[in-house]
């Protein structure tokens, strides 16, 4: 061991200017090296192998039809979290309402539609036209002003996109109405007691405030979403999984076709990540003393710290850079 | 004497079977400053509460200049107000927490003008123009653009008093407004509400701040057990108490 050095009166401590030496951590430096091995023996395998069949993958990509499929399944996802949103976000609404009936409707979709499975929703809107020829419009119980064929109004892809925002909107229900639960019950009585009109209370004071607990959450649940759209491959609709399969019973490279899809919906979900990131930082203005910064930010301010430093650094010791 | 700005007659409240209110009477003039002290669990913050409708009462009346705040009268009928209208009504009186309540993700100035604007449907010209006047007025000029939580207890109370005010309220009700904070915090508070009452607010104020009710009080009322024990003038009621119970908590909390 060395003698500390502050021990020592030595010219630098009386100028005040003592140089910070970073302590060394050789145990992260091993844990480091190990795992980087452990990556480049993966990334060796994925490569060299020729069972994983890369020629394939590239080739299939950015095929039109793998193209598209990847364009619906964006679409349904898109339609199934926002109708599923909306209508959860009345659902909780009404959950917390202080109508009775209104509060007791809510429960009681939220129990039905999270307790059957997806899959059995959507063979079921699917098959919805067999059970109700006519969908009629007009008073209810009374007279009717027009009616359509069921068949023509929940096609496939309206049955696939009906079943799955209903499905969201059980579970958006019990997200956003925990969002409104997480909020500070006194920010509603400062609102009242400044007289701010009702709607005014829910949606300017109380729904920014829950969205703080809303969007991680939506956030695994429109990710969850993305992938669970594969669901609907039953109803033979071209979504991504759907679509690779049809490519892969033709050439029958099974191991090349479902790696389209993987790196697709590693992309997609790699996407919503980054949005769900900003989006969170956008609700929780006010809400930390400090927000921090995007990765973005980060990088910038260490390539202006290092710049800063280099400049710093008096000419004559500045020695082996440059 | 003229009509009074808060009157406040018979008013009982229970929560179940425990009666909090048992029969308040309680006249406040305009421009008056009345300060109600009584020990913890007396039934202060009901009373407060009550007289904004934040609380509904089960017998008496609460009248602000005249007007009953939850309920209109036909005759001898009093109809109860529907939501919409009670917080229509309820403008007119503005309501400072113990604990702020600021709306965090909310700007201060969007704080102040929040109200007004929604509420009262004032033009936001003038709405903004007043904004700057009031956080002026309790000094936070410079604070305008900061959320609540960058701002410490004291400048975040006098925030909340400045929201209070943007309503042109007949009257301001203040629920203990330094109770939760620092010591060194309470004087900037205490100062804010000073400058008020001598600018001839209508204020009606629970604090332990003994000092500041004499100071400023006009009227001085005790509050034990859902009753009021006894009231009046500063001098009076806190230097020669006629109740043993008004004795009794004096001698605790001075
Ligand atoms: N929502 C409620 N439900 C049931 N009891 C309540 C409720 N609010 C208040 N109380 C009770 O009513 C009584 C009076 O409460 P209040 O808050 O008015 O007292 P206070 O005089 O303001 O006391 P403090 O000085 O501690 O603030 C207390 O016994 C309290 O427990
Ligand atoms: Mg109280």
């Amino acid at each position: 061991m060395t003698a500390p050095a502050v021990l020592e009166e030595t010219a630098a401590e009386s100028a005040g200017s003592l140089t910070v030496i970073k302590a060394r951590h050789p145990g992260r430096w091993i844990a480091g090296a190990v795992v980087a091995v452990l990556l480049a023996m993966a990334v060796n395998a994925l490569v060299t192998n020729p069972a994983w069949d890369w020629p394939v993958v590239g080739a299939y990509l950015f095929h039109p039809s793998v193209l598209h499929a990847v364009l619906f399944t964006v679409e349904l996802t898109a339609l199934g979290i926002v109708l599923g949103f909306l209508l959860g976000t009345v659902l909780a609404l009404m959950r917390l309402s202080r109508v009775p009936l209104l509060a007791s409707a809510a429960w009681g979709y939220v129990w039905l539609f999270r307790s059957v499975p997806l899959i059995l929703q959507l063979l079921f809107w699917y098959n919805l036209a067999a059970l109700y020829k006519q969908i009629s419009f007009g008073v209810p119980f009374g007279p009717a002003f027009f009616s359509v064929g069921s068949m023509d109004l929940i096609g496939p892809v309206t049955a696939a996109a009906l079943g799955l925002a209903l499905h969201q909107a059980a579970y958006a229900a019990e997200i956003v109405r925990g969002g409104f639960l997480s909020v500070d019950p006194g920010q509603l009585e400062a609102a009242a007691a400044l007289g701010i009109p009702r709607a005014r209370q829910i949606f300017r004071i109380q729904l920014p405030q829950a969205m703080r607990s809303i969007v991680p959450a939506a956030g695994n649940e429109i990710i969850g979403l993305v992938k669970g759209t594969s669901v609907v491959y039953i109803m033979a609709l071209p979504e991504l999984f759907y679509q690779v399969q049809v490519i892969y019973n033709r050439n029958g490279r099974v191991i090349a076709m479902l790696l389209v899809a993987a790196i697709w919906y590693l992309v997609l979900t790699t996407v919503l990540s980054a949005a769900q990131y900003y989006v969170e930082r956008r609700f929780g203005r006010g809400l930390a003393r400090a927000l921090p910064p995007t990765p973005v930010q980060r990088v910038r301010r260490i390539l202006t710290v290092r710049r800063a430093a280099r400049r710093q650094r008096p000419a004559g010791d500045g020695g082996g850079r440059r | 004497m003229s009509a009074p700005m808060v009157d406040v007659r018979g008013v009982h409240k229970s929560y179940g079977p425990l009666e909090v209110l048992r029969g308040v009477d309680l006249r406040v003039q305009p421009g008056e400053v009345t300060v109600i002290i009584g020990p913890s669990g007396s039934g202060k913050s009901t009373l407060l509460r009550s007289i904004n409708h934040l609380e509904k009462i089960d017998r008496g009346y609460v009248a602000i200049d005249g007007e009953f705040v939850g309920y209109r009268r036909s005759g001898d009928r009093l109809h109860e107000l529907r939501e919409r209208d009670i917080l229509r009504r309820r403008t007119q009186i503005g309501f400072v927490f113990q604990n702020f309540h600021l709306f965090p993700h909310l700007t201060v100035r969007e704080n102040v003008t929040e109200a007004p604007i929604s509420a009262q449907r004032r033009p936001r010209d003038e709405v903004e123009a007043l904004a700057t006047e009031l956080l002026e007025q309790v000094g936070l000029s410079d604070k305008a653009g900061a959320y609540p939580r960058q701002l410490s207890g004291g400048q975040q109370q006098r925030v909340a008093i400045a929201r209070a005010l943007a309503l042109r309220p007949k009257v301001v009700l203040f629920d203990e407004p330094t109770s939760a904070l620092d010591p060194e915090l309470v004087g900037e508070v205490l100062e804010v509400m000073k400058a008020l009452a001598r600018s001839g607010t209508t204020m009606i104020v629970v604090t332990h701040e003994i000092g500041f009710a004499r100071e400023v009080a006009d009227t001085v009322v005790f509050m034990d057990a859902g009753q009021i024990i006894e009231q009046g003038p500063p001098g009076l009621v806190l230097d020669r108490p006629r109740h043993d119970r008004t004795r009794a908590f004096l001698s605790k909390v001075l």
